[in-house]
This record gives structure tokens, C-alpha cells and sequence, in this order.
């Protein structure tokens, strides 16, 4: 199980309030968008929901335990690809696992079979600077997929990469969600991502910024291969679009 | 093409200090500066050789203080570094005193060393330890300060350790600050060397200049400068080869955008 609840979040820099009275919540295995223009104040909502800042107020409660400013519990796949230059692809990608003490044979063993999951075979011995800028992504991707927490904060993962590379790592994505039945909380700038992926999706707007609105997506054609051709699909893109 | 221009300007310094040794040496013939001021090249290099075994012998000893004492500067300032890096107050209070210490000249602290340390290699070591910390300490902790934020956020959602934040993030972040200081120290740490054994002492480079200053071999005495040169020279050049193995990275990064272009 796992119930990630955000209570009233306040969150003001200065004199400049950014976030006013945030609520949301994911369940188990969903996979929940937020939506908002850039500045709105997405990434600062992350920070603190990741517990790497503290709200002015509110909670972040975690399977009923408050966790309000303590990391270590999500995953997290911060706006910036992040990628440590000075170690390898593979180096890069067990460093979560190192980190908890596992050996590095273990986590070699460990990553080695995901890097054909994301497109990243025979880049394992390579340096971040030698890979392009969607490699890079799909590499820090790869990363907080096997930080192998139950509970993956994504902040705009899929932003650097070509539409047909997207399409496949979406699908991939839902599948790995239903096969292992990870729980998501994802940024996202495109309302096409945000529908095709989300079981949910919270639209953050106004200074400060509020939830506007929440939309569940629940179209019996999700998830089919041509659900962004389908009817429902415009009418959430409509719905989104309208209320931005 | 871009190959050849590289190697031009390598080939650059070199044919000036020929230049530079070809004039110094007419200079000499035409005894326009009497040799017994200024030695001409060829009997500087003539000196070199004759007196090899005891240019060696001496330069062992100073070689060794010079390894030690930066060995130890080495340590020592990346210990300040890392104190000062974790705990803010030290860094304010401690800061601004590290600063003035540098203002010291060190021909005034090694007569001082000598006194409390006697004649022996010890108070050489203390001396370049002193002089060598200091840009250590200063890169070091300018490179810990200025490591990306982010980095050491994503650490922090890894669940790693203040400890393990130094070693994967923010120690190799400042692989270049090490470097840019280690080159700065490794040429100090010689030259402190010498200094020191001016002051006192039995055997060294520094000593055995003295010595011949005073029974005013000339020829000699350049000989010794010049292997001071050539000591640091190859240090340095040491220091630039360790930097290329240990930052593979950017050999990869210079291969790429070479066979892109
Ligand atoms: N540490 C900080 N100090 C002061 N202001 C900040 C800080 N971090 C963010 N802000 C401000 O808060 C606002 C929201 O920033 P945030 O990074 O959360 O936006 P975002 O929604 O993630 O935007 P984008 O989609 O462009 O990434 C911005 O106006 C930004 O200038
Ligand atoms: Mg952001």
C-alpha cells in the first residue's frame, strides 16, 4: 500500500507567496498528474512533497505517518537530468543502490538487464557528455527507476525527448506501472502526456498557486494503442485546456 | 590542420628559450657582460655536468623534503577545507585568519623554524607544509562551496549520508580545484625547499647554492637554478599527467567533439 496524502501546503519565499493551500492525494498504483504553466510553482510543490523543503504549513503524510520535511522515502527525478559527469552510464545508475550499501557486483547485476529497457544498451560504460540530450534523460529515468522506491515523484522525466521515443517510453512506462505497480506523482507541462498517462490529474494555477481543478481519467479506452485518437481523449484535452 | 597548429604552439616557448640561450650566450662571447657576472650557457652546462653526482645527491634531499611537506601541506589543507566546508561558524571565524597567515613571508618564519627544530629536514617539511596547505585549503573549499545544489538534493532523496555526499559528490566535484591548487603547491614546495636550506642546514640544493655562492663559482650556481627549474617542470608536468588519468571524462568529451568536427 501506498497512500500519499498532501494536506493544506503553504509555501511563501520571502515576501512572495507561491503556493497556497495545496491539497492532493495519490492512491496505490496511480498514476497522477500535475499540470501547470511554468513558474506556477510545480517543482517548489515537488520539493517539499520529496522533503527536501519544509511548507510554511501543511502536511505531507505518507501511509498515514506525517513525513512533512524528511527525505529518503520517494524517489525522485529532479527537472534536470542530474547525472554525476564524472561517473559512467552504468556508474550513474547503480549509485542509488550503493548508496543503501548494496555491493557493486550486486548492483551492476541489478541494472544491467534495464538498460535495454530504456534504450541505453552499450552506453554503460560511457559519460553523461558523450550522450545526447534525450539519452541523458532516458539515463536519469533509468536511475530513479532503480533507486527502487514504491513511490516515483517525476519532475517533467519525458520534457527532452522526440515524440516517436516518447510514445514508446510511455507505454513502457504504464506497463512497468501495471506489472510492478509502482505509484506515480508526475510534472508535466503537455496535456497530451498528462491524459495519456494519468489515472488523475490536478491543474495548479494563480499566484499563489491553487488546485483549479481535478480530472479523473477513467475513459474505458485508455490504455489501448489509439486512445489519443479517440473522442474521450479530445474531450479531457478540451476539458484541460479550457480551465488552464 | 587543427593538429599541426596545436603543435606550433607547443613547439612556441621552446624556440624563444633557444632564442633566448643563443643571444645569452653571444652576450657571453663578446664578454659584453664580463663570465665572471654572467656565465655563458655552454659553461653553465659544462658546470651541470661535472658536478652531477653532487647536484644529485643534493637533490634527493630536497626532493624528499619537498614530497613530504606537500604531502602534509596536502593533507592538512584539505582537512581545513573539509572543516570549514561542514560547519559555517569555523568558516567565518576561521576564514579572514587563513588569509593573514599568508601575509607572513616565509624567510621570516624559517630562521624561527630552525630555532625550534634544529638543522634537520623537520623544520624544511614545517616550512613547505605551511606554504602548501594554503592553496588547498582556499580551491578545496571553493570547489565543496560552489558544488551544484541540485546534486547534493538528489543524494539527500538517495538517503546518503552527510559523509557520502562528500565522497560521491562533492570530493569529485572538486577534482578541478584540486588539481588547479596541486600545481600551485608542487611549484611552492620546491622553492620553500630551497629557502629553507638557505637559511640552515647540511645538505640540499639550497645548501650546496650557498656554498658555491660563496666561492663565487657562477657557473655552478646557475646550474643549480637550473635544475630547480627542471625539478618543478617535471613535477608540474607529473601533476598535468595524474589530472589526465584521473578525469577520463574529459578525454572522452575531447575525442567526441574531435571526430565530430
Ligand atoms: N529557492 C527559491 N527562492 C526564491 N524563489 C523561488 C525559489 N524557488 C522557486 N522560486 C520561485 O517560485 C516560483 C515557482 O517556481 P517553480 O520552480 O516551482 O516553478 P515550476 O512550476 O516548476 O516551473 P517550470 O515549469 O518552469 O519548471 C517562481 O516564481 C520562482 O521564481
Ligand atoms: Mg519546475
Amino acid at each position: 500500500m501506498d497512500q500519499i496524502e498532501i494536506k493544506n501546503i503553504k509555501k511563501s519565499f520571502g515576501s512572495h507567496q507561491i503556493l497556497n493551500d495545496i491539497s492532493i492525494h495519490v492512491d496505490s498504483h496511480e498514476i497522477v498528474s500535475i499540470l501547470g504553466v511554468s513558474g506556477v510553482g510545480k517543482t517548489t510543490l515537488f520539493n517539499i512533497v520529496a522533503g527536501i523543503s519544509n511548507p510554511d504549513q501543511g502536511q505531507v503524510i505518507y501511509n498515514q505517518q506525517d513525513i512533512t520535511g524528511q527525505s529518503g522515502f520517494f524517489s525522485y527525478m529532479l527537472q534536470k537530468d542530474l547525472l554525476l559527469p564524472y561517473r559512467t552510464i552504468m556508474g550513474n545508475a547503480i549509485l542509488p543502490s550503493i548508496i543503501k550499501n548494496t555491493s557493486k557486483k550486486e548492483a551492476i547485476q541489478k541494472a544491467a538487464p534495464a538498460f535495454k529497457i530504456f534504450g541505453l544498451e552499450g552506453t554503460e560504460n560511457k559519460y553523461p557528455n558523450q550522450l545526447s540530450g534525450g539519452m541523458r534523460q532516458r539515463a536519469a529515468l533509468l536511475r530513479t527507476y532503480l533507486a527502487s522506491k514504491n513511490v516515483n515523484l517525476l519532475d517533467e522525466p519525458f520534457s527532452a525527448l522526440d515524440e516517436l521515443t516518447k510514445r514508446n517510453i510511455y507505454k513502457w512506462y504504464l506497463d512497468l506501472n501495471q506489472k510492478i505497480g509502482t505509484t506515480t506523482l508526475l510534472i508535466t507541462h503537455s496535456v497530451d502526456e498528462a491524459v495519456t498517462l494519468s489515472d488523475r490529474v490536478y491543474i495548479l494555477s494563480g499566484q499563489p498557486a491553487t488546485i483549479t481543478k481535478e480530472l479523473v481519467i477513467d475513459s474505458p479506452q485508455k490504455r489501448t494503442d489509439d486512445f489519443e485518437l479517440t473522442e474521450d481523449f479530445l474531450k479531457y484535452k478540451k476539458e484541460i485546456l479550457t480551465s488552464l | 590542420m587543427k593538429k599541426s597548429t596545436s603543435t606550433n604552439i607547443n613547439l612556441l616557448p621552446g624556440i624563444v628559450i633557444l632564442g633566448l640561450l643563443i643571444i645569452w650566450q653571444i652576450i657571453s662571447q663578446l664578454n659584453i657582460i664580463p663570465t665572471y657576472m654572467l656565465p655563458s650557457p655552454i659553461s653553465v652546462i659544462e658546470a651541470f655536468v661535472s658536478d652531477f653526482g653532487n647536484l644529485m645527491s643534493n637533490m634527493w634531499i630536497t626532493l624528499l623534503e619537498a614530497l613530504w611537506g606537500l604531502l602534509l601541506g596536502i593533507i592538512l589543507g584539505l582537512l581545513i577545507a573539509l572543516v570549514m566546508d561542514m560547519f559555517e561558524p569555523i568558516y567565518r571565524a576561521v576564514y579572514p585568519l587563513l588569509v593573514i597567515s599568508q601575509t607572513v613571508p616565509t624567510v621570516a618564519i624559517a630562521p624561527l623554524l630552525i630555532l625550534w627544530f634544529g638543522y634537520g629536514i623537520m623544520p624544511k617539511v614545517v616550512l613547505i607544509t605551511i606554504t602548501t596547505f594554503f592553496p588547498v585549503a582556499v580551491e578545496m573549499l571553493d570547489g565543496f562551496r560552489s558544488t551544484d545544489h541540485d546534486l547534493i538534493t538528489l543524494m539527500k532523496t538517495f538517503g546518503a549520508s552527510r559523509w557520502k555526499i562528500y565522497y560521491y559528490v562533492k570530493f569529485p566535484s572538486s577534482i578541478d580545484n584540486f588539481f588547479a591548487s596541486l600545481k600551485i603547491s608542487v611549484a611552492y614546495s620546491v622553492v620553500s625547499a630551497v629557502i629553507a636550506e638557505w637559511v640552515g642546514g647540511f645538505n640540499g640544493l639550497g645548501v650546496y647554492m650557498t656554498r658555491v655562492m660563496k666561492a663565487y663559482s657562477y657557473d655552478k650556481m646557475f646550474a643549480v637554478i637550473f635544475l630547480i627549474s627542471i625539478i618543478s617542470l617535471l613535477l608540474i608536468f607529473l601533476v598535468n599527467l595524474l589530472q589526465k588519468i584521473m578525469t577520463p571524462w574529459r578525454n572522452s568529451h575531447h575525442e567526441q567533439s574531435r571526430s565530430s568536427n
